[in-house]
């Protein structure tokens, strides 16, 4: 007898934090897609260097450019918010002041991940 | 006082500061502090977009800020931080998949991870610099 959870907690899988693997795999998931992501941004952003206006727009609104940067924008917020919520729960005590902390860092993500992707979609498609 | 809420009174484990730095520890707080950094950052790209898709006056308010010296030190920064927490993001993928434990390994890696990254960012800096 060296398991002493219930044959249920067993059957369902989810753990102490009652959320199973789903935040771990996801954090994974996402650190995967953002290493060829990352990487093309990172090299982006370098070649943009003083870029202007019509430099900078004419580059959002390539049809590749704006997938990849939709993706990094929206799988980079995803991921940062899924570690954010570690640091959170690790740093910050009280369930009221946690809750909050890890509601507030989600809405700002999904709020300016929306913005943004509009915002290249936008650019694209003129407007 | 119910059981629960009692106070304890077993030795603490040594806090921080007790211990020496370590090339393992350094970096792992580092992967944490470049995550938090860049998420923070990622919200500067975002607004980066929305400027740019909002007018050329507050495309040229954003870019004004990034000639700065401060903006420099953030787009540089971000720079930084992007390429360690991938090349450390990386070393913890092999981590997790069960490799790398042994202590020999882990400083191997560490040092990898360190000297890549910082190459990544002098390399990235001066070619960025010189297109300005």
């Amino acid at each position: 007898m060296s398991d002493l959870r219930t044959p249920l907690a067993r059957a369902r899988g989810l753990g102490s934090a009652r959320d199973g693997l789903h935040h771990w795999w996801a954090q994974r998931l996402t650190a995967v897609a953002l290493i060829p992501l990352v990487v093309w941004f990172a090299i982006s952003l370098v070649m943009l260097s003083g870029a202007d206006y019509g430099v900078a727009r004419a580059w959002i609104g390539s049809p590749l450019v704006m997938v990849l940067l939709i993706l990094t924008i929206t799988v980079g917020l995803h991921h940062g918010q899924l570690g954010l919520q570690v640091v959170i729960e690790d740093y910050v005590h009280g369930d009221g002041k946690k809750l909050a902390l890890i509601m507030a860092v989600r809405f700002i993500a999904v709020i300016f991940g929306l913005a943004a992707t509009v915002a290249i979609l936008r650019i694209g498609f003129g407007g | 006082m119910s059981v629960a809420n009692r106070p304890v009174h077993r030795p603490l484990s040594p806090h921080l500061q007790i211990y020496k730095p370590q090339l393992t520890s350094t970096l792992s707080i580092l992967h944490r502090a470049t995550g938090i950094a860049l998420s923070v950052g990622a919200l500067y790209l975002a607004t980066w977009v929305i400027y740019a898709a909002a007018s050329p006056k507050a495309y040229a308010l954003f870019q004004s800020f990034n000639m700065s010296i401060a903006g420099r030190i953030v787009l540089g920064g971000w720079l930084f931080c992007a390429f360690y927490h991938l090349c450390n993001g990386i070393r913890h993928l092999f981590w997790d998949a069960g490799y790398g434990f042994e202590l020999k390994d882990a400083y191997r890696s560490g040092w990898i991870v360190v000297a890549v990254s910082l190459i990544a960012t002098v390399v990235s800096w001066v070619v960025g610099l010189r297109l300005v």
